[in-house]
Formats: C-alpha cells, sequence, structure tokens
C-alpha cells in the first residue's frame, strides 16, 4: 500500500472518535427527548454512529498491530488522544442546541461519506458505502427540524438561531487540513474540499428555515484533532470509561 | 447470488436461522448471506452482510448461523462479514416481503433510492393490515435501526415500515 499503516491508523481513529463521542452524547437523551418518536430516533442515529465507531476503531486497531482491540481504543485513551472535533463534544444544551449541532455535523459527514466511498483503500471505502446510506437518513433528519424550527414559531425561530450563532465558531474545524490528511492524499479527501459542498447545504437548508446563515469567515475555534479539548470531553470519557477502567476484564 | 447446487444442503440450514428482531424472516430471506465457499477437502466459509453498522441483532445472527452449521455437522464453519458492497433492501427476496408484511411490518417500496437530494418525496407504503395506499410516515425511525414508523389513514392502525436502504 501506498500509505503507511500508522497513519491509516490514526486516520481511522479521528473518525472513530467523532462517532462515538456524538454517539456517546446523542445516547444522553435516551428516555429524554420531548416525545416518543423523537426520543427513538435520537437513539437511532446514536446507534448508527456507534456502529460506526466500532467499524473505525477495528479497523484502526487492525492497522496499529500493536494488539490493541477496539474496546482498547474506545475505552482505555485520555482526553489528550482523542482526536474528535470539538463540535461533537459540547453538551446537548436543548432541542434546538443538539439539532443544530447534529445538522452540522450530518451534513459533513455526508459529504465526507460520499469522497471516503472512493477511497482506494478497501477498509475506508467498504464502511464508508455503508454509513453513506444511513446518514443520508440522519441528514434529513436533521434538515428537517432545522427547517421546522426556524419557520415555526416567533420562539422556536428564535432559539433555533441562537443555536447556530452560538455553535458556528465549532464549525471551521471540520474543514481544517492537518499533516494527516496530507500525507494521506490520494486515499481521503482533504476536509477543506468539502466546504463548498456543506456550505451550500446550509444556505439551502437555512433559507427554507427562514434563518440567517452567520458568517463563513468568523473567527473558528480548533484544537480537538491535535487532542487539545473542551473541559466537556474529559466527564463524557470519565462516565463512558468508567466500566471498563474499574473492572477491566469485564467481559460483555 | 449464485447458488451451487452442491451447497443446497448449506442453504437450508441458513434458511432455517431467522432474524431475532424480525422472527418473520430468515437471514437467506432478508439477503444478508453474500457466499457459501467449500474449500477443497477444507472448510466451509460463509459470507454475510451486516444490514446496518450498529444493529445488536447482527452479533446474534452470526452467532446463531455458526450454532444452526455446526449442530448440522459443518464443522468448524467460519462466518466472514462482508461489509462491501453494502446491504441494501434490494436484496429482501420476494418471499422475504411477503412474509414481512404477513408479519405486520410494510415491505420496502421500490429500490434504495438516491438520497443526494434530502427531501425526495416518500414512497406510497402500503399497509399491512387494510392494504390501503393512504399512510403517512410518523417518523423515519423506529423500534429498530431497520424500520420507520407509518400510520394507516384509513384503519387508524400505526405500523412499521421497513425502510429502503
Amino acid at each position: 500500500m501506498k500509505w503507511a499503516t500508522c497513519d491509516l491508523a490514526d486516520y481511522a481513529l479521528r473518525k472513530a472518535d467523532d462517532t462515538l463521542v456524538l454517539g456517546q452524547r446523542l445516547s444522553e437523551w435516551c428516555g429524554h427527548g420531548p416525545v416518543l418518536e423523537q426520543d427513538i430516533a435520537l437513539t437511532n442515529v446514536a446507534l448508527d454512529l456507534i456502529g460506526q465507531a466500532r467499524g473505525y476503531y477495528q479497523m484502526a486497531a487492525a492497522w496499529r498491530a500493536d494488539g490493541s482491540t477496539e474496546d482498547d481504543l474506545a475505552y482505555r485513551r485520555d482526553a489528550h488522544l482523542f482526536g474528535n472535533h470539538l463540535l461533537v463534544e459540547l453538551p446537548n444544551g436543548h432541542w434546538g442546541d443538539t439539532l443544530a449541532r447534529q445538522f452540522f455535523f450530518d451534513a459533513y459527514n455526508f459529504f465526507l461519506l460520499e469522497q471516503l466511498s472512493k477511497s482506494p483503500v478497501e477498509e475506508i471505502s467498504a464502511l464508508a458505502q455503508k454509513a453513506y446510506k444511513e446518514v443520508s437518513y440522519h441528514a434529513q433528519f436533521s434538515a428537517e427540524w432545522i427547517i421546522r424550527l426556524g419557520d415555526g414559531t416567533d420562539e422556536s425561530h428564535a432559539k433555533i438561531q441562537q443555536s447556530v450563532n452560538r455553535l458556528w465558531a465549532y464549525t471551521g474545524e471540520l474543514f481544517e487540513d492537518t499533516d494527516l490528511d496530507r500525507k494521506l492524499d490520494g486515499a481521503v479527501p482533504l476536509p477543506s474540499t468539502l466546504r463548498a459542498d456543506w456550505l451550500q447545504k446550509m444556505r439551502e437548508v437555512f433559507a427554507l428555515a427562514t434563518l440567517e446563515l452567520p458568517d463563513p469567515n468568523a473567527y473558528m475555534q480548533k484544537g480537538g484533532l491535535h487532542g487539545r479539548h473542551t473541559e466537556h470531553l474529559g466527564y463524557i470519557l470519565a462516565e463512558m470509561q468508567y466500566l471498563p477502567r474499574a473492572y477491566p476484564d469485564a467481559k460483555w | 447470488m449464485v447458488r451451487n447446487p452442491e451447497d443446497s444442503d448449506v442453504w437450508a440450514v441458513l434458511e432455517s436461522v431467522l432474524d431475532p428482531e424480525v422472527p418473520a424472516v430468515s437471514i437467506v430471506e432478508l439477503g444478508m448471506i453474500r457466499f457459501v465457499e467449500r474449500a477443497p477437502g477444507g472448510n466451509l466459509r460463509v459470507g454475510i452482510s451486516p444490514t446496518y453498522t450498529g444493529c445488536p441483532a447482527t452479533d446474534v445472527i452470526v452467532r446463531s448461523a455458526r450454532e444452526a452449521l455446526e449442530s448440522a455437522g459443518f464443522a468448524h464453519p467460519e462466518i466472514q462479514t462482508v461489509l462491501s458492497p453494502p446491504w441494501t433492501t434490494d436484496w429482501i427476496t420476494e418471499e422475504g416481503r411477503a412474509k414481512l408484511e404477513a408479519y405486520g411490518i410494510a415491505p420496502p417500496v421500490g429500490s434504495s433510492a438516491d438520497k443526494r437530494s434530502l427531501f425526495a418525496p416518500s414512497p406510497a407504503v402500503r399497509c399491512p393490515r387494510c392494504k390501503s395506499l393512504q399512510t403517512t410516515r410518523v417518523s423515519n425511525f423506529g423500534s429498530t435501526a431497520c424500520k420507520a414508523l407509518y400510520q394507516c389513514d384509513e384503519c387508524r392502525e400505526p405500523f412499521d415500515y421497513f425502510k429502503c436502504l
């Protein structure tokens, strides 16, 4: 293979961390959704994301070939070793906050998977083709909610616009090109090349939602890809990793 | 899916393995079996495609398939997970679709659509009880990863729809 397996492993880990952390966040809604159908919808999305995370962690473990397993990678690493984007670790907030975060991520994930489906690295393209179909349902769901809330009542409109404005600073990182992406040129897309499609989708859905698109050139938060996280990630890991760390030999 | 006539004994065993979440259909009817191979003088290999990446039934299905094959006398069958090409509802057989409907789950309508357009109109789904086409989608997500929630506008019954993937 043309690319170093350690680089492919690091890339798979970033994708695994994104999907695991967001899946864990969405799982917090289980039993707390505003109505049953929406509770079920979010937990379905969470399940898909955690399924995708497993695929990425298995891939990373195989490429590392250091004896680590998917569970070690998910449950035995500390926050500074996680390479997820800051967006996915932010707290759920209210329903609008959760759906704005979801829409930003789903649209990004959708265009990312579309490109990864064409990757010459067979493991990546196989998982991406599978995940792409699932994520198209996620993106449809979150986009519908942005429109429903934006084009809803005065209160829902004001609240979702606030959510969008507040989370906007965390969207720039999704399109940050890193050395790792450049080393994997040809195997994975450069994140910056996904931005035009993503922004177009934002414009399209925000127009339907009668929402204002924040300034795409505004100041953006960064750091997650390099292990510099918000304070929130540590709390997520503390809860998620408690059992395997307290009982290291626990088996499913 | 090409079925080798000499492997019909293997297919017969796999046809007895039911989906634990939808026990009306077998994993063969769901189109999850990608291949059956017998290495010359060697062991049996079976390729299974998971339906959804996070579907908790997948592990159970792999285990059930292995147990069924072992108890039918196939020693140490190797079960291989096949991700590519990804499983699609297009692979559900005609019998599978009929059994789903009889079980109360509307089978997928048409072929797996191109989802690049976010708001394609949803297809007319037939109520598995009164067969009316006047039905409304309640939610694209249901009790399992593979199902959506619908309600019939005629008989007013809610029902599951096996959504296109």
